[in-house]
Protein backbone atom coordinates (compact mmCIF):
# COMPACT_ATOMS: atom_id res chain seq x y z
CA UNK A 1 0.00 0.00 0.00
CA UNK A 2 2.68 2.46 0.73
CA UNK A 3 4.25 1.60 -2.78
CA UNK A 4 2.57 3.59 -5.47
CA UNK A 5 4.69 3.18 -8.23
CA UNK A 6 4.26 -0.50 -8.41
CA UNK A 7 0.55 -0.43 -8.92
CA UNK A 8 -0.35 -1.58 -12.65
CA UNK A 9 -1.20 1.25 -14.96
CA UNK A 10 -4.75 2.18 -14.77
CA UNK A 11 -6.00 -0.17 -17.81
CA UNK A 12 -6.78 1.57 -21.45
CA UNK A 13 -10.69 1.06 -22.18
CA UNK A 14 -10.03 -0.11 -25.46
CA UNK A 15 -11.44 2.83 -27.81
CA UNK A 16 -13.79 2.31 -30.81
CA UNK A 17 -13.75 3.94 -34.03
CA UNK A 18 -17.58 4.52 -33.51
CA UNK A 19 -16.85 5.64 -30.00
CA UNK A 20 -14.47 8.16 -31.09
CA UNK A 21 -16.33 9.74 -33.88
CA UNK A 22 -19.39 10.18 -31.75
CA UNK A 23 -17.26 12.05 -29.30
CA UNK A 24 -15.00 13.93 -32.06
CA UNK A 25 -18.66 14.64 -33.59
CA UNK A 26 -20.24 15.82 -30.40
CA UNK A 27 -16.98 18.30 -28.88
CA UNK A 28 -16.37 19.68 -32.32
CA UNK A 29 -20.06 20.72 -32.24
CA UNK A 30 -20.24 22.02 -28.23
CA UNK A 31 -17.12 24.12 -29.59
CA UNK A 32 -18.64 25.64 -32.96
CA UNK A 33 -21.48 26.86 -30.50
CA UNK A 34 -18.72 28.92 -28.48
CA UNK A 35 -17.06 30.09 -32.05
CA UNK A 36 -19.95 31.09 -33.17
CA UNK A 37 -20.84 33.18 -30.20
CA UNK A 38 -17.54 34.25 -29.29
CA UNK A 39 -17.22 35.32 -33.28
CA UNK A 40 -20.62 37.74 -33.49
CA UNK A 41 -19.63 38.79 -30.41
CA UNK A 42 -16.59 40.13 -31.59
CA UNK A 43 -18.18 41.15 -34.93
CA UNK A 44 -20.44 43.36 -32.87
CA UNK A 45 -17.87 44.54 -30.72
CA UNK A 46 -15.28 46.02 -33.65
CA UNK A 47 -18.22 47.07 -35.72
CA UNK A 48 -19.48 49.25 -33.27
CA UNK A 49 -15.20 51.05 -32.37
CA UNK A 50 -16.17 53.98 -34.62
CA UNK A 51 -19.54 54.91 -33.02
CA UNK A 52 -18.32 54.64 -29.58
CA UNK A 53 -15.27 56.58 -30.04
CA UNK A 54 -17.06 59.30 -32.06
CA UNK A 55 -17.80 62.30 -30.83
CA UNK A 56 -21.30 63.38 -29.95
CA UNK A 57 -22.29 65.63 -33.03
CA UNK A 58 -21.52 62.75 -35.49
CA UNK A 59 -23.98 60.42 -34.12
CA UNK A 60 -27.24 60.72 -36.00
CA UNK A 61 -29.95 62.16 -33.77
CA UNK A 62 -28.42 65.18 -30.94
CA UNK A 63 -26.94 64.31 -27.88
CA UNK A 64 -24.44 61.26 -28.80
CA UNK A 65 -24.69 57.79 -28.35
CA UNK A 66 -26.20 57.62 -25.12
CA UNK A 67 -29.10 59.44 -25.76
CA UNK A 68 -29.80 57.70 -29.44
CA UNK A 69 -29.13 54.52 -27.73
CA UNK A 70 -30.76 54.61 -24.48
CA UNK A 71 -34.48 55.35 -25.69
CA UNK A 72 -34.32 52.05 -28.08
CA UNK A 73 -33.35 50.47 -25.23
CA UNK A 74 -36.11 51.87 -23.06
CA UNK A 75 -38.31 50.58 -25.95
CA UNK A 76 -37.25 47.27 -26.24
CA UNK A 77 -37.74 46.63 -22.84
CA UNK A 78 -41.33 48.02 -21.91
CA UNK A 79 -42.37 46.59 -25.18
CA UNK A 80 -41.25 43.07 -23.96
CA UNK A 81 -41.91 43.10 -20.49
CA UNK A 82 -45.45 44.24 -21.71
CA UNK A 83 -45.61 41.03 -23.90
CA UNK A 84 -44.61 38.62 -20.53
CA UNK A 85 -46.97 40.42 -18.75
CA UNK A 86 -50.01 39.73 -20.37
CA UNK A 87 -48.82 36.54 -22.06
CA UNK A 88 -47.41 34.31 -19.57
CA UNK A 89 -50.46 34.66 -16.78
CA UNK A 90 -52.48 33.18 -20.10
CA UNK A 91 -50.20 30.93 -21.32
CA UNK A 92 -49.85 28.68 -17.74
CA UNK A 93 -53.70 29.18 -17.63
CA UNK A 94 -53.80 27.60 -21.07
CA UNK A 95 -51.61 25.12 -20.14
CA UNK A 96 -53.19 24.32 -16.42
CA UNK A 97 -56.46 23.77 -18.92
CA UNK A 98 -55.01 21.38 -21.33
CA UNK A 99 -52.85 19.34 -18.80
CA UNK A 100 -56.01 18.91 -16.04
CA UNK A 101 -59.29 19.93 -17.06
CA UNK A 102 -59.76 19.83 -20.94
CA UNK A 103 -61.08 16.33 -21.98
CA UNK A 104 -58.99 14.20 -23.41
CA UNK A 105 -59.77 14.95 -27.28
CA UNK A 106 -60.45 18.67 -26.69
CA UNK A 107 -57.04 18.82 -25.29
CA UNK A 108 -54.78 17.61 -27.96
CA UNK A 109 -56.77 19.33 -30.47
CA UNK A 110 -56.21 22.68 -28.11
CA UNK A 111 -52.32 22.29 -27.84
CA UNK A 112 -52.28 21.64 -31.73
CA UNK A 113 -53.80 25.48 -32.40
CA UNK A 114 -51.45 26.98 -30.01
CA UNK A 115 -48.94 25.56 -31.20
CA UNK A 116 -49.96 26.06 -34.70
CA UNK A 117 -49.92 30.05 -33.53
CA UNK A 118 -45.85 29.85 -33.59
CA UNK A 119 -46.00 28.79 -37.11
CA UNK A 120 -47.60 32.35 -38.21
CA UNK A 121 -44.80 34.11 -39.38
CA UNK A 122 -44.09 37.43 -37.62
CA UNK A 123 -44.69 39.61 -40.63
CA UNK A 124 -48.10 38.26 -40.76
CA UNK A 125 -48.76 39.40 -37.23
CA UNK A 126 -47.51 42.90 -38.54
CA UNK A 127 -50.26 42.75 -41.04
CA UNK A 128 -52.71 41.49 -38.28
CA UNK A 129 -52.00 44.22 -36.11
CA UNK A 130 -52.08 47.16 -38.31
CA UNK A 131 -55.40 46.20 -39.86
CA UNK A 132 -57.11 44.50 -37.48
CA UNK A 133 -56.38 45.10 -33.81
CA UNK A 134 -55.03 48.61 -33.79
CA UNK A 135 -58.22 50.21 -35.22
CA UNK A 136 -59.98 47.91 -32.86
CA UNK A 137 -58.26 49.06 -29.59
CA UNK A 138 -58.26 52.96 -30.07
CA UNK A 139 -61.96 52.91 -28.60
CA UNK A 140 -60.47 51.10 -25.31
CA UNK A 141 -57.40 53.24 -25.05
CA UNK A 142 -60.44 56.48 -25.37
CA UNK A 143 -61.88 54.73 -22.25
CA UNK A 144 -58.79 54.28 -20.57
CA UNK A 145 -57.68 57.51 -21.15
CA UNK A 146 -60.77 58.77 -19.58
CA UNK A 147 -60.98 56.73 -16.59
CA UNK A 148 -57.57 55.89 -15.49
CA UNK A 149 -55.69 58.74 -17.65
CA UNK A 150 -54.21 59.76 -13.89
CA UNK A 151 -51.99 56.88 -14.63
CA UNK A 152 -48.73 58.10 -16.18
CA UNK A 153 -49.28 54.87 -18.61
CA UNK A 154 -52.53 55.71 -19.66
CA UNK A 155 -51.70 59.45 -20.21
CA UNK A 156 -53.45 61.14 -23.57
CA UNK A 157 -53.21 62.23 -25.88
CA UNK A 158 -54.43 58.69 -27.63
CA UNK A 159 -53.03 57.64 -30.45
CA UNK A 160 -55.83 57.91 -33.47
CA UNK A 161 -54.30 55.28 -34.77
CA UNK A 162 -53.51 52.38 -31.96
CA UNK A 163 -50.20 52.18 -33.53
CA UNK A 164 -48.62 52.19 -29.83
CA UNK A 165 -46.32 50.69 -27.62
CA UNK A 166 -49.64 48.67 -25.82
CA UNK A 167 -50.30 47.39 -29.04
CA UNK A 168 -47.12 46.32 -29.72
CA UNK A 169 -46.62 44.70 -26.75
CA UNK A 170 -50.37 43.02 -27.09
CA UNK A 171 -48.95 41.62 -30.59
CA UNK A 172 -45.62 40.52 -29.37
CA UNK A 173 -47.57 38.80 -26.65
CA UNK A 174 -49.78 36.55 -28.89
CA UNK A 175 -46.65 35.76 -30.80
CA UNK A 176 -44.88 34.33 -27.61
CA UNK A 177 -48.01 32.57 -26.04
CA UNK A 178 -47.29 29.53 -28.02
CA UNK A 179 -43.18 29.38 -26.56
CA UNK A 180 -44.30 29.60 -23.15
CA UNK A 181 -47.60 27.51 -23.19
CA UNK A 182 -45.59 24.35 -24.99
CA UNK A 183 -42.64 24.58 -22.21
CA UNK A 184 -45.25 24.90 -19.26
CA UNK A 185 -47.36 22.37 -20.54
CA UNK A 186 -44.63 20.42 -20.97
CA UNK A 187 -43.39 20.89 -17.20
CA UNK A 188 -47.07 20.49 -15.96
CA UNK A 189 -47.69 17.27 -17.74
CA UNK A 190 -44.20 15.87 -16.42
CA UNK A 191 -45.35 16.54 -12.23
CA UNK A 192 -45.18 12.94 -11.04
CA UNK A 193 -48.38 10.84 -10.47
CA UNK A 194 -47.09 10.68 -7.04
CA UNK A 195 -47.05 14.19 -6.17
CA UNK A 196 -50.64 14.74 -7.64
CA UNK A 197 -51.91 11.64 -5.30
CA UNK A 198 -50.35 13.13 -2.53
CA UNK A 199 -52.49 16.21 -3.08
CA UNK A 200 -55.73 14.36 -3.97
CA UNK A 201 -55.25 11.70 -1.01
CA UNK A 202 -55.24 14.91 1.27
CA UNK A 203 -58.19 16.10 0.45
CA UNK A 204 -57.34 18.81 -2.45
CA UNK A 205 -59.51 19.98 -4.89
CA UNK A 206 -58.40 19.95 -8.52
CA UNK A 207 -57.28 23.63 -8.28
CA UNK A 208 -55.65 22.74 -4.33
CA UNK A 209 -53.96 19.99 -6.32
CA UNK A 210 -52.71 22.35 -8.58
CA UNK A 211 -51.73 25.17 -6.35
CA UNK A 212 -49.87 22.13 -3.91
CA UNK A 213 -48.24 19.95 -6.23
CA UNK A 214 -48.27 21.42 -9.63
CA UNK A 215 -47.31 24.63 -9.82
CA UNK A 216 -44.42 24.41 -7.14
CA UNK A 217 -43.08 21.83 -9.13
CA UNK A 218 -43.48 23.37 -13.00
CA UNK A 219 -42.29 26.73 -11.72
CA UNK A 220 -38.73 27.08 -12.73
CA UNK A 221 -39.80 25.64 -16.05
CA UNK A 222 -42.64 28.06 -16.47
CA UNK A 223 -39.97 30.99 -15.69
CA UNK A 224 -37.29 29.52 -18.03
CA UNK A 225 -40.14 29.31 -20.92
CA UNK A 226 -40.88 32.80 -20.25
CA UNK A 227 -37.44 33.99 -20.36
CA UNK A 228 -37.39 31.97 -24.18
CA UNK A 229 -40.28 34.25 -24.64
CA UNK A 230 -38.72 37.36 -23.23
CA UNK A 231 -35.78 36.58 -25.85
CA UNK A 232 -38.28 36.33 -28.68
CA UNK A 233 -39.77 39.69 -28.05
CA UNK A 234 -36.80 41.60 -27.74
CA UNK A 235 -35.38 40.31 -30.66
CA UNK A 236 -38.63 40.64 -32.91
CA UNK A 237 -38.28 42.84 -36.12
CA UNK A 238 -40.61 42.46 -38.78
CA UNK A 239 -43.90 43.00 -36.33
CA UNK A 240 -42.77 45.95 -34.27
CA UNK A 241 -41.68 47.66 -37.73
CA UNK A 242 -44.59 47.63 -39.20
CA UNK A 243 -46.96 48.41 -36.50
CA UNK A 244 -45.21 50.42 -34.19
CA UNK A 245 -45.36 54.19 -34.97
CA UNK A 246 -41.55 55.10 -33.53
CA UNK A 247 -40.55 58.63 -33.29
CA UNK A 248 -38.06 60.05 -31.25
CA UNK A 249 -40.25 60.56 -28.45
CA UNK A 250 -37.31 59.63 -25.87
CA UNK A 251 -38.30 58.35 -22.41
CA UNK A 252 -41.97 57.72 -22.01
CA UNK A 253 -44.28 55.62 -19.87
CA UNK A 254 -47.39 56.64 -22.05
CA UNK A 255 -48.46 53.26 -23.83
CA UNK A 256 -51.45 54.64 -25.70
CA UNK A 257 -50.39 58.05 -26.98
CA UNK A 258 -48.67 58.53 -30.45
CA UNK A 259 -45.00 59.28 -29.17
CA UNK A 260 -43.33 56.16 -28.90
CA UNK A 261 -40.03 55.44 -28.29
CA UNK A 262 -38.78 52.36 -31.32
CA UNK A 263 -37.35 49.45 -30.06
CA UNK A 264 -33.74 48.25 -31.21
CA UNK A 265 -34.63 45.72 -33.90
CA UNK A 266 -37.28 47.70 -35.24
CA UNK A 267 -35.08 50.36 -35.64
CA UNK A 268 -32.11 48.57 -37.09
CA UNK A 269 -34.44 47.18 -39.53
CA UNK A 270 -36.02 50.99 -40.95
CA UNK A 271 -32.79 52.26 -40.56
CA UNK A 272 -30.62 50.25 -42.16
CA UNK A 273 -31.33 50.83 -45.75
CA UNK A 274 -30.40 54.31 -45.84
CA UNK A 275 -27.82 54.44 -43.29
CA UNK A 276 -23.79 55.05 -44.44
CA UNK A 277 -20.56 55.30 -42.66
CA UNK A 278 -20.92 55.97 -39.11
CA UNK A 279 -24.68 55.72 -39.06
CA UNK A 280 -24.19 51.73 -39.83
CA UNK A 281 -21.80 52.06 -36.79
CA UNK A 282 -24.31 53.31 -34.49
CA UNK A 283 -27.20 51.02 -35.34
CA UNK A 284 -24.72 48.02 -34.94
CA UNK A 285 -23.81 49.28 -31.73
CA UNK A 286 -27.45 49.47 -30.73
CA UNK A 287 -27.24 45.95 -32.11
CA UNK A 288 -24.80 45.15 -29.16
CA UNK A 289 -26.42 46.54 -26.52
CA UNK A 290 -29.61 43.96 -27.72
CA UNK A 291 -26.99 41.25 -27.37
CA UNK A 292 -25.95 42.01 -24.20
CA UNK A 293 -29.49 42.65 -22.71
CA UNK A 294 -30.55 39.32 -24.05
CA UNK A 295 -27.62 37.56 -22.72
CA UNK A 296 -28.36 39.18 -19.34
CA UNK A 297 -31.41 38.11 -19.35
CA UNK A 298 -30.45 34.69 -19.85
CA UNK A 299 -28.24 34.65 -16.66
CA UNK A 300 -31.10 36.22 -14.75
CA UNK A 301 -33.38 33.70 -15.61
CA UNK A 302 -30.91 30.76 -14.64
CA UNK A 303 -30.08 32.48 -11.17
CA UNK A 304 -33.84 32.63 -10.83
CA UNK A 305 -34.28 29.23 -11.93
CA UNK A 306 -31.34 27.98 -9.54
CA UNK A 307 -31.91 30.03 -6.50
CA UNK A 308 -34.28 27.39 -5.03
CA UNK A 309 -33.09 24.29 -6.72
CA UNK A 310 -33.18 21.92 -3.07
CA UNK A 311 -36.72 22.54 -3.11
CA UNK A 312 -36.97 22.41 -7.31
CA UNK A 313 -37.63 18.27 -7.11
CA UNK A 314 -35.23 17.72 -9.20
CA UNK A 315 -33.19 15.80 -6.29
CA UNK B 1 -62.34 9.04 15.86
CA UNK B 2 -61.65 5.72 14.77
CA UNK B 3 -64.30 4.25 12.25
CA UNK B 4 -65.70 0.53 11.23
CA UNK B 5 -65.80 0.31 7.68
CA UNK B 6 -68.28 -2.58 5.84
CA UNK B 7 -67.75 -3.12 2.35
CA UNK B 8 -70.76 -5.67 0.63
CA UNK B 9 -71.00 -6.55 -3.16
CA UNK B 10 -67.70 -4.42 -4.03
CA UNK B 11 -67.30 -4.90 -7.95
CA UNK B 12 -64.14 -2.13 -9.24
CA UNK B 13 -64.40 -1.60 -12.90
CA UNK B 14 -61.60 0.29 -14.95
CA UNK B 15 -63.96 1.36 -17.92
CA UNK B 16 -65.65 -2.27 -19.23
CA UNK B 17 -62.87 -4.30 -17.38
CA UNK B 18 -63.97 -5.70 -13.90
CA UNK B 19 -61.08 -5.24 -11.50
CA UNK B 20 -61.92 -6.66 -8.43
CA UNK B 21 -65.73 -8.44 -7.89
CA UNK B 22 -67.81 -8.99 -5.03
CA UNK B 23 -65.78 -8.04 -2.28
CA UNK B 24 -68.04 -8.51 1.49
CA UNK B 25 -65.95 -7.68 4.32
CA UNK B 26 -66.27 -5.92 7.72
CA UNK B 27 -63.21 -3.81 8.74
CA UNK B 28 -63.30 -2.97 12.92
CA UNK B 29 -61.96 0.42 14.60
CA UNK B 30 -58.55 0.62 15.94
CA UNK B 31 -57.06 -2.51 14.89
CA UNK B 32 -55.06 -3.42 11.57
CA UNK B 33 -56.06 -5.56 8.56
CA UNK B 34 -53.82 -6.43 6.20
CA UNK B 35 -54.24 -7.39 2.68
CA UNK B 36 -52.09 -9.91 0.70
CA UNK B 37 -52.09 -11.86 -2.59
CA UNK B 38 -50.64 -11.86 -5.46
CA UNK B 39 -49.29 -8.76 -8.06
CA UNK B 40 -52.56 -7.51 -10.14
CA UNK B 41 -54.96 -9.19 -7.72
CA UNK B 42 -56.45 -6.03 -6.74
CA UNK B 43 -55.90 -5.70 -3.04
CA UNK B 44 -54.19 -1.80 -4.15
CA UNK B 45 -57.02 -1.15 -6.26
CA UNK B 46 -59.98 -2.26 -3.36
CA UNK B 47 -57.87 0.37 -1.07
CA UNK B 48 -57.70 2.64 -3.38
CA UNK B 49 -62.03 2.20 -3.52
CA UNK B 50 -62.13 2.95 0.18
CA UNK B 51 -61.06 6.29 -0.31
CA UNK B 52 -62.12 7.03 -3.74
CA UNK B 53 -58.64 7.30 -4.71
CA UNK B 54 -59.15 4.97 -7.45
CA UNK B 55 -60.93 7.37 -9.43
CA UNK B 56 -58.66 9.71 -9.95
CA UNK B 57 -57.69 6.90 -13.30
CA UNK B 58 -60.76 8.14 -16.01
CA UNK B 59 -63.06 5.48 -16.15
CA UNK B 60 -62.76 3.77 -13.18
CA UNK B 61 -65.92 3.08 -11.07
CA UNK B 62 -67.60 1.09 -8.54
CA UNK B 63 -70.65 -1.06 -8.05
CA UNK B 64 -71.55 -1.77 -4.38
CA UNK B 65 -71.17 -0.40 -0.86
CA UNK B 66 -68.84 0.81 1.21
CA UNK B 67 -70.00 2.12 4.49
CA UNK B 68 -68.03 3.50 7.14
CA UNK B 69 -70.01 4.37 10.64
CA UNK B 70 -73.39 4.47 8.32
CA UNK B 71 -71.96 7.03 6.04
CA UNK B 72 -72.14 5.76 2.63
CA UNK B 73 -68.75 6.83 0.81
CA UNK B 74 -70.69 6.40 -2.60
CA UNK B 75 -73.81 7.86 -1.77
CA UNK B 76 -74.76 10.38 -4.81
CA UNK B 77 -74.41 13.38 -2.57
CA UNK B 78 -71.07 12.73 -1.28
CA UNK B 79 -67.91 14.04 -2.34
CA UNK B 80 -64.89 12.65 -3.17
CA UNK B 81 -62.96 15.43 -1.35
CA UNK B 82 -64.39 14.99 1.62
CA UNK B 83 -64.53 11.15 1.37
CA UNK B 84 -60.41 11.68 1.24
CA UNK B 85 -60.34 14.36 3.84
CA UNK B 86 -61.76 11.79 6.54
CA UNK B 87 -59.66 8.37 5.04
CA UNK B 88 -55.90 9.12 5.12
CA UNK B 89 -53.54 7.49 2.78
CA UNK B 90 -49.91 6.54 2.52
CA UNK B 91 -48.41 5.43 -0.55
CA UNK B 92 -46.18 3.35 -1.72
CA UNK B 93 -43.33 5.31 -2.65
CA UNK B 94 -42.34 8.10 -0.16
CA UNK B 95 -44.06 11.38 -1.69
CA UNK B 96 -43.02 14.30 0.16
CA UNK B 97 -44.09 17.37 -1.70
CA UNK B 98 -40.49 18.08 -3.20
CA UNK B 99 -40.88 21.83 -3.35
CA UNK B 100 -42.26 22.50 0.35
CA UNK B 101 -40.25 21.97 3.62
CA UNK B 102 -40.23 19.36 6.22
CA UNK B 103 -43.04 21.98 8.40
CA UNK B 104 -44.94 23.04 5.36
CA UNK B 105 -45.57 19.25 4.44
CA UNK B 106 -47.14 18.25 7.75
CA UNK B 107 -49.41 21.63 7.46
CA UNK B 108 -49.91 20.97 3.89
CA UNK B 109 -53.90 18.91 4.71
CA UNK B 110 -54.51 21.43 7.41
CA UNK B 111 -54.14 24.11 5.23
CA UNK B 112 -56.41 22.47 2.89
CA UNK B 113 -59.34 23.38 5.52
CA UNK B 114 -60.26 26.47 4.84
CA UNK B 115 -60.52 27.69 8.83
CA UNK B 116 -57.45 29.69 9.51
CA UNK B 117 -54.80 28.47 11.79
CA UNK B 118 -52.91 31.02 14.11
CA UNK B 119 -48.98 29.70 13.74
CA UNK B 120 -48.59 28.53 17.43
CA UNK B 121 -51.91 26.00 17.05
CA UNK B 122 -49.80 25.15 13.81
CA UNK B 123 -46.38 24.45 15.58
CA UNK B 124 -48.05 22.34 18.28
CA UNK B 125 -50.48 20.42 15.26
CA UNK B 126 -47.10 19.58 13.74
CA UNK B 127 -44.70 19.38 16.17
CA UNK B 128 -47.87 16.50 17.33
CA UNK B 129 -48.42 14.75 14.11
CA UNK B 130 -44.03 14.89 13.65
CA UNK B 131 -44.32 13.17 17.23
CA UNK B 132 -47.33 10.51 16.51
CA UNK B 133 -44.82 9.42 13.51
CA UNK B 134 -41.50 9.65 15.65
CA UNK B 135 -39.61 11.60 13.34
CA UNK B 136 -39.73 14.70 15.75
CA UNK B 137 -36.94 14.44 17.30
CA UNK B 138 -34.55 13.64 13.84
CA UNK B 139 -36.01 16.65 12.02
CA UNK B 140 -36.95 19.17 14.94
CA UNK B 141 -33.76 21.27 14.08
CA UNK B 142 -34.30 21.54 10.45
CA UNK B 143 -38.20 22.08 9.90
CA UNK B 144 -37.49 24.58 7.12
CA UNK B 145 -35.22 22.25 4.86
CA UNK B 146 -37.16 20.36 1.78
CA UNK B 147 -38.48 17.07 2.81
CA UNK B 148 -37.06 15.53 -0.06
CA UNK B 149 -33.69 15.77 1.67
CA UNK B 150 -34.71 13.15 4.39
CA UNK B 151 -33.79 9.34 3.65
CA UNK B 152 -36.69 6.75 2.41
CA UNK B 153 -37.65 5.77 5.87
CA UNK B 154 -37.77 9.53 7.32
CA UNK B 155 -39.68 10.61 3.91
CA UNK B 156 -42.36 7.57 4.63
CA UNK B 157 -42.82 8.59 8.08
CA UNK B 158 -43.18 12.19 7.34
CA UNK B 159 -45.76 11.20 4.70
CA UNK B 160 -47.67 9.53 7.86
CA UNK B 161 -47.25 12.63 9.53
CA UNK B 162 -48.77 14.52 6.89
CA UNK B 163 -51.56 12.17 6.73
CA UNK B 164 -52.69 12.00 10.64
CA UNK B 165 -52.37 15.68 10.56
CA UNK B 166 -56.01 15.94 9.51
CA UNK B 167 -56.91 13.39 12.09
CA UNK B 168 -58.44 10.93 9.93
CA UNK B 169 -60.59 8.63 11.12
CA UNK B 170 -58.83 5.93 8.82
CA UNK B 171 -55.63 5.42 6.98
CA UNK B 172 -54.84 3.19 4.03
CA UNK B 173 -51.42 2.39 3.47
CA UNK B 174 -50.63 1.05 -0.29
CA UNK B 175 -47.23 -1.18 0.65
CA UNK B 176 -45.60 1.66 2.61
CA UNK B 177 -43.08 -0.43 3.24
CA UNK B 178 -41.54 -1.91 0.11
CA UNK B 179 -39.39 0.76 -0.80
CA UNK B 180 -37.70 0.89 3.00
CA UNK B 181 -34.87 -1.09 4.48
CA UNK B 182 -35.52 -3.49 6.98
CA UNK B 183 -34.55 -0.94 9.71
CA UNK B 184 -37.13 1.82 8.32
CA UNK B 185 -39.72 -0.97 8.01
CA UNK B 186 -39.37 -2.02 11.87
CA UNK B 187 -39.64 1.68 12.56
CA UNK B 188 -42.82 1.93 10.69
CA UNK B 189 -44.05 -0.93 12.00
CA UNK B 190 -43.85 0.38 15.32
CA UNK B 191 -45.39 3.52 13.98
CA UNK B 192 -48.73 1.20 13.10
CA UNK B 193 -48.65 -0.44 16.41
CA UNK B 194 -48.99 2.69 18.36
CA UNK B 195 -51.02 4.62 15.37
CA UNK B 196 -53.98 1.90 15.62
CA UNK B 197 -54.75 2.87 19.08
CA UNK B 198 -56.58 5.80 17.50
CA UNK B 199 -57.29 5.02 13.91
CA UNK B 200 -58.80 2.22 11.63
CA UNK B 201 -55.57 0.88 9.51
CA UNK B 202 -55.75 -0.60 6.21
CA UNK B 203 -52.55 -2.19 5.03
CA UNK B 204 -51.70 -3.67 1.75
CA UNK B 205 -48.51 -5.47 1.57
CA UNK B 206 -46.36 -7.97 0.26
CA UNK B 207 -44.46 -8.96 2.85
CA UNK B 208 -46.05 -12.00 4.67
CA UNK B 209 -43.93 -11.57 7.49
CA UNK B 210 -45.14 -8.26 8.04
CA UNK B 211 -49.13 -8.47 7.70
CA UNK B 212 -48.55 -11.89 10.32
CA UNK B 213 -46.69 -9.04 12.58
CA UNK B 214 -48.87 -6.33 12.33
CA UNK B 215 -52.26 -7.41 11.55
CA UNK B 216 -55.02 -8.51 13.19
CA UNK B 217 -57.14 -9.65 10.38
CA UNK B 218 -56.10 -10.84 7.38
CA UNK B 219 -57.63 -10.62 3.49
CA UNK B 220 -56.50 -12.83 0.55
CA UNK B 221 -56.96 -11.69 -2.48
CA UNK B 222 -56.25 -13.97 -5.66
CA UNK B 223 -57.87 -13.99 -9.34
CA UNK B 224 -58.28 -16.94 -11.47
CA UNK B 225 -56.03 -16.11 -13.95
CA UNK B 226 -55.00 -13.21 -16.14
CA UNK B 227 -58.06 -10.97 -17.15
CA UNK B 228 -60.49 -12.21 -14.27
CA UNK B 229 -61.54 -10.16 -11.80
CA UNK B 230 -59.71 -10.49 -8.70
CA UNK B 231 -61.77 -11.52 -5.27
CA UNK B 232 -61.24 -11.79 -1.50
CA UNK B 233 -60.70 -15.60 -1.20
CA UNK B 234 -60.39 -15.73 2.66
CA UNK B 235 -60.63 -13.13 5.42
CA UNK B 236 -60.04 -14.22 9.10
CA UNK B 237 -58.52 -13.65 12.18
CA UNK B 238 -54.51 -13.46 11.12
CA UNK B 239 -53.51 -16.01 13.65
CA UNK B 240 -56.11 -18.49 11.56
CA UNK B 241 -54.64 -17.12 7.96
CA UNK B 242 -51.01 -17.91 8.93
CA UNK B 243 -51.81 -21.68 10.77
CA UNK B 244 -55.08 -22.96 9.97
CA UNK B 245 -56.76 -21.25 6.59
CA UNK B 246 -59.78 -22.00 5.72
CA UNK B 247 -59.11 -22.01 1.95
CA UNK B 248 -56.85 -24.51 -0.37
CA UNK B 249 -55.50 -21.46 -2.09
CA UNK B 250 -54.49 -19.21 0.84
CA UNK B 251 -52.55 -21.84 2.17
CA UNK B 252 -50.67 -22.63 -0.93
CA UNK B 253 -50.01 -18.80 -1.31
CA UNK B 254 -48.50 -18.37 2.33
CA UNK B 255 -46.45 -21.48 2.43
CA UNK B 256 -45.24 -20.57 -0.99
CA UNK B 257 -46.55 -23.18 -3.05
CA UNK B 258 -48.33 -20.87 -5.40
CA UNK B 259 -47.42 -19.89 -8.87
Amino acid sequence: MTSTTSAPPAQQPKSRPGDRIFAGTAKGAGILILVILAGVAVFLISESVPALTASADEIPGDGGLASYIGPLIFGTLLSAVIALLVATPLAVAIALFITFYAPRKLAAGLGYVVDLLAAIPSIVYGFWGIFWLAPRLVPFYRWLEENLGFIPFFAGPVSSTGRTMLTIGLVLAVMILPIVSAISREVFSQVPTLHTEAALALGATRWEMIKMAVIPYGKSGVIGGSMLGLGRALGETMAVAIILSGSAAGITWALISSANPQTIAANIALQFPESTGLAVNTLIASGLALFVITLLVNMLARWVVNRRSDFSGAN
Amino acid sequence: MAKRIDVSDLDIYYGNFKAVEGVNLSIEPRSITALIGPSGCGKSTFLRALNRMHEVIPGARVEGKVVIEGQDLYGSDVDPVDVRRQIGMVFQRPNPFPTMSIYDNVAAGLRLNAKKTSKSDMDDLVERSLKGANLWNEVKDRLNRPGSGLSGGQQQRLCIARAIAVQPEVLLMDEPCSALDPISTLAVEDLMMELKEQFTIVIVTHNMQQAARVSETTGFFNLNGVGQPGRLIEYNPTEKIFSNPDEKATEDYISGRFG
